[in-house]
């Protein structure tokens, strides 16, 4: 399972659970990958923590699973049923006797900034992701640490946990099969020019407002204006930041409707005067979420607008953002004055293994196919397509069933 | 045999700043059957070894009270030698002051709790019974070939049944399929190579008309008796999934657009079997039809429509315009709809059909469908993105009507597994008629364990996603047997072996235990008394807390092990050491405490708390006896219930609260303040409300003042 993200491990859970040999390849130092970082589900509002729990402890009590953090896959060999994997393991600098007590953070002079809240807040360079890590361990940063120059934390840390001299290494697996689960990336916002990213404070991307209202973000939960931390009494929420624009993302990111719409929620449950603006060409909201989203824009403190948003302007006089949209139902251009301005950016499959699985893996967009070259490697989650968080699960499992079927090899014709 | 208790102090991540060690470990060696104690700099680390050592050595209990049970499991996993975990790093360590004698007072009872809880908990005997690893799927439509297929690729035995004459469901009534990602072409539907890989295998068996007429046992033996055009047999299963597809919603849904009663009003259904035709013409006529107008049916006016819109309308309103500019290329479409229903990569087959000359997407409300003198009819669009009202004239009208799951009641074809189980023979349906309960983090987390619904009656979804969520509710059905097999539970405690045992003497024959498992894993004999289906059960504990006279345990979760853990705290009678008894969800309040310890956060030291299953399992006696002996408040911590509930044993908070009510009226009748028991909702991403939450309770019990009933 390539991939420790909620597709990679619910994938290596469920082929586990059924009694399946798995090794779980994450990149980065503890899983999660980017559900970790949203900070309420659509349509339940529950947290992801929730489910992250369960199956973090799925993974603790399961031994048929392997992890390797700060990992990639590096070379796919072989065939269905045969392959080779070579996974380079990157330092962590940190070995598993590393108690999470935190001594090493307290003495770390250096501050970087936090990933995991898009860098609106800092961490030590040795860090934990987020308060509920797995593996329970720190790491280390190796483009901010400063090593033999500095080493406070190896004096702290009473288990010898620390280890900085630790380098890559090389791991080579043989497998029946490979699901590839390695999600997705945010669009970068600074190339929609028009809508002022770079140009305002008060201009975030929709993963940033995630982070936001998450209770262990920067702000814990409080949805303040980055410019001068005020409570945000109205906000617009753009829909198609880049995506359904051919100059950006042709295809639709699927899940901003229902992502704009729940914050859209948050942001008038918790800011009880606070109004929301939500531009939109369609809503999408299939299925079953039809219901949520009607619940939401009936809301009084809603207001959902057919129309793409032009522009972005700051007021010259007052300094106030104005959103500057073709409303698409009553005609003109319609000019809303917000504190605050979510871009609902697309998704862009993250760059994964590809050399390892030939030129052909992926379709003009960067997505894998779901059969990658024919049986024994498969494509899961928002690697495969963007997708939500129940669709991602269900994927993964249903992957974790054709690898299981390779694995074991029964094919017989009667 | 006496009991040979280990208990082990680790004294690592500042635990030993915070608290007197050697004290701690005084009071663990003053307890009944502690033969060994033992500190540590850090257990978790070369130390354990001592542990394992002890435990060859006779020890059959172990204690270690270190960090978090949530942490290093695979660290203090000793076998089959029970191991309770003591929590004095996140939750005293890490959010109490150091060396405070409250502090100190909290770490001894949170240690006598832990070996209370140890020598009440006996090692789990797994439930071993002959058991199949073979698979019934029901329904052979896209979703049931997929299931049946996997299922046999894994090398498992498929029995594979539809109640038609021939298999492959609905994808038989259609004529092409929609592509999915950049392809543009319409898609042959597969559905002989879909059939060919079942048919060919030599694990599949399939029969076609027939139907299941009673399915009843346990995961791992499910007795199923099939009627064969009325011939009946039987056959036994591990595992079932259950994917018996959709119906058209049906036609008086649409009564506003004339269908039924204007003549070249039809259903998507219908344009499927016109474009099988090979022509599209009005069927009142049989002549050509050069305007079709396609109405997605998805405004607000169509709110008699079912409660859901699926992208699957959209695709097909895109599709069978495509019919129409293949078979008739002259002729002209407009789809009138709402929001065009295209997530994700779909959205590239819209942009396609969008460019297509002679196709026209108008955005607006239709009306009724009127009927012109020449026979022909006009369609009125309002709202549209140009402000005005348009009429569209057509020769043919086509209306996408929605999937309705076999499963809801309202469904003309409705399907059933009759479960002869006692709390009723369908499966327990959530969301507009689908079956399923937890569908975001775990969508096969259903109520019936064994049995995994998949394609149209698990969610609205498309061909391919069907074919895909037959695999996966495969594998679910994979998982059963093969935890059958070993007696351990399914998700979410997989692999957890111990389950409910019943003191049969006392029991009353309520039945209240059959009725509140979520899972429907008790049955009655003839004597009403319950019987337990192991393999149905998910460990949750809800029956012991719903049973009035606490007769149900497990080998290591009881009511006397809940009770002596709260009794073995001390209760000091000075006004200023108030004690409040928390009972903790160990899947959403307990990570959020520890979170709080974490984020070293701090909150009054008054409170002992225990990790429970499920807030379901706790009996309402362990609360009253707790305020009985002198507790001046009980907490119960646990997830949010209602609708959008997050219980991953379903029910678990819902039911507490009617249980807490009952202890409340003790209360009262106790003449004691009914607020000194309350329930807190909270959630896994509260850890930075908890200190608040909890201090509030603690001031709202100094108001209050002690219990009079301390001391008694």
């Amino acid at each position: 399972m390539v991939g420790g993200g909620i597709a990679g491990m619910t994938a290596a859970l469920e082929a586990a659970e059924a009694g399946a040999q798995v090794y779980l390849v994450e990149k980065n130092p503890h899983l999660g990958g980017r559900v970790a970082q949203l900070s309420r589900y659509f349509p339940k509002l529950c947290p992801p923590a929730c489910g992250l729990e369960i199956n973090f402890q799925r993974l603790r009590d399961n031994q048929n699973i392997r992890l390797f953090t700060t990992a990639e896959v590096e070379e796919l060999r072989g065939g269905p049923g045969h392959y080779q994997v070579r996974i380079r393991r990157d330092p962590r600098y940190v070995n598993d006797r590393c108690t999470a007590c935190g001594a090493c953070a307290q003495v770390c002079p250096v501050d970087r900034p936090n990933p995991f809240d898009y860098g609106m807040s800092t961490t030590k360079t040795i860090y934990l992701s987020h308060e509920m890590a797995y593996p329970m361990r720190y790491a280390i940063d190796g483009s901010t640490c400063l090593f033999e120059e500095c080493g406070k934390c190896v004096a702290a840390c009473p288990y010898q946990a620390i280890d900085l001299q630790m380098e890559a290494a090389t791991v080579e697996l043989e497998v029946g099969a490979v699901i590839v689960a390695t999600g997705w990336q945010p669009y970068d916002a600074r190339a929609i020019t028009n809508l002022a990213f770079e140009h305002h404070p008060d201009v975030i991307t929709n993963v940033m407002f995630e982070r936001m209202l998450a209770e262990n973000g920067p702000t814990e939960g409080r949805v303040l204006r980055p410019s001068d931390g005020s409570a945000v009494r109205s906000a617009a929420f753009v829909q198609c930041a880049g995506s359904r624009d051919r100059l950006h993302l042709a295809y639709c990111s699927g899940i901003c409707c229902l992502a704009s719409l729940k914050e859209a929620s948050l942001l008038v449950e918790r800011n009880p005067e606070a109004q929301a603006h939500v531009f939109y060409i369609d809503l999408r909201t299939p299925g079953t979420y039809q219901a949520f989203a009607s619940k939401v824009i009936d809301h009084p403190r809603v207001r959902a607008v057919k129309g793409k948003v032009a522009d972005i302007l700051t007021d010259p006089q007052s300094g106030q953002l104005v959103v500057v949209a073709d409303d698409m139902v009553h005609g003109g251009m319609e000019r809303t004055p917000v504190d605050l301005v979510v871009l609902a950016t697309g998704m862009v499959p993250n760059p994964g293994p590809e050399g390892p699985l030939g030129p052909d893996a992926r379709d003009a967009f960067g997505f894998f196919e779901e059969s990658i070259g024919g049986e024994g490697l498969f494509a899961a989650g928002c690697a495969r397509a963007p997708v939500d968080v129940a669709t991602s699960t269900l994927d993964a499992t249903a992957a974790a069933m054709r690898a299981l079927g390779v694995v074991r090899g029964v094919r017989v014709e009667a | 045999m006496s009991p040979r208790t280990g208990v082990y102090i680790c004294s690592g991540c500042s635990i030993g700043e915070s608290v007197d060690v050697d004290a701690l470990s005084s009071v663990a060696a003053a307890e009944d059957g502690v033969t060994v104690t033992r500190t540590s700099a850090a257990f978790c680390l070369e130390d354990a070894q001592l542990i394992a050592k002890d435990a060859a050595d006779g020890v059959d209990t172990v204690v270690v009270a270190a960090c978090s049970q949530r942490v290093n499991r695979q660290v203090f996993r000793l076998g089959t030698t029970p191991v309770r975990r003591v929590n004095l790093r996140e939750q005293v360590a890490w959010s109490q002051p150091a060396r405070a004698e409250a502090t100190q007072a909290l770490a001894e009872d949170l240690l006598r709790m832990g070996i209370a809880a140890a020598t009440r908990t006996a090692p789990a005997t797994p439930y071993q019974d002959d058991h199949l690893h073979s698979i019934l799927v029901v329904g052979a439509g896209p979703a049931g070939l997929s299931a049946a297929a996997a299922a046999a690729d894994a090398g498992y035995e498929v029995t594979l049944v539809d109640r038609a004459p021939a298999p492959g469901g609905f994808l038989g009534r259609l004529f092409r399929g929609y592509p999915s990602g950049a392809d543009s072409h319409l898609q042959d539907l597969q559905l002989e190579s879909l059939l060919e890989r079942v048919t060919t295998h030599a694990k599949v068996t399939l029969q076609t008309s027939t139907a299941v007429r009673r399915v009843s046992g346990q995961p791992g033996r499910f007795r199923v008796d099939l009627d064969h055009d009325g011939q009946t047999s039987e056959a036994e299963v591990g595992a079932v999934v259950f994917a018996t597809g959709f119906e058209p919603a049906p036609d008086q849904f649409f009564g506003r657009y004339g269908l039924g009663e204007l003549g070249d009003v039809i259903t998507s259904v219908g344009m499927e079997e016109m474009a099988s035709r090979g022509d599209i013409v009005r069927p009142s006529t049989g002549q050509p039809a050069q305007r079709v107008v396609i109405l997605a049916c998805d405004g607000p006016e169509d709110s008699a429509n079912l409660p859901y819109v699926g992208s699957v309308t959209s695709m097909v309103a895109l599709k069978q315009a495509m019919y129409v500019h293949q078979l008739r290329p002259d002729a002209t479409v407009h789809i009138v709809y709402q929001d065009m229903q295209t997530p994700g990569l779909d959205e590239l087959y819209y942009r396609h059909v969008q460019g297509q000359r002679g196709i026209f997407l108008v955005r607006g409300q239709a009306g009724p469908v009127r009927l012109q003198e020449d026979g022909t009819l006009t369609v009125p669009v309002a709202g549209s993105v140009l402000g005005r009202e348009l009429e569209l004239a057509a020769d043919l009208v086509v209306l996408q009507v929605g999937m309705v799951p076999t499963s809801d009641p309202r469904s003309g074809a409705q399907s059933s597994l009759h479960l002869d189980y006692l709390q009723g023979e369908s499966l327990p349906t959530h969301r507009a008629g689908f079956l399923d309960s937890n569908f975001l983090c775990f969508p096969f987390e259903t109520r019936r364990t064994g049995i995994y619904t998949a394609g149209s009656v698990h969610r609205a979804q498309d061909l391919a996603a069907c074919v895909r969520d037959g695999a996966a509710a495969a594998l679910k059905a994979v998982q059963a047997v093969e935890k059958s097999a070993q007696g351990a539970a399914v998700h979410p405690r997989v692999g957890d072996l111990g389950y409910p045992q019943f003191f049969m003497q006392k029991c009353t024959a309520c039945g209240r235990c059959t009725q509140e498992c979520p899972f429907g894993a008790l049955e009655l004999d003839a004597q009403r008394h319950p019987v337990i289906e192991p393999n149905r059960c998910r460990r949750c504990g809800i029956c012991m807390g719903a049973c009035p006279v606490q007769v149900i345990s497990f080998p290591d979760y009881s009511v006397e092990m809940l009770n002596a853990m709260q009794k073995s705290v001390e209760l000091p009678e000075d006004d200023d050491k108030p004690r409040v008894l928390v009972l903790a969800c160990e899947n959403d309040a307990y990570p959020a405490l520890d979170m709080v310890g974490i984020n070293r956060l701090q909150y009054p030291a008054h409170f002992r708390t225990i990790p429970v299953r499920c807030l379901g399992s706790v009996n309402q006696v362990v609360v009253a006896d707790a305020i009985q002996r002198g507790y001046d408040g009980v907490v119960l911590l646990g997830c949010r219930s209602g609708d959008n509930y997050q219980c991953h044993f379903i029910q678990g908070s819902e039911l507490l609260g009617v249980r807490m009510d009952n202890v409340r009226e003790t209360l009262g009748r106790l003449a004691l303040e009914t607020d000194r028991v309350q329930v807190i909702e909270t959630s896994i991403a509260d850890a930075r409300a908890l200190p608040g939450k909890l201090t509030a309770f603690a001031s709202e019990i100094a108001l209050m003042g002690p219990n009079p009933m301390k001391g008694f």
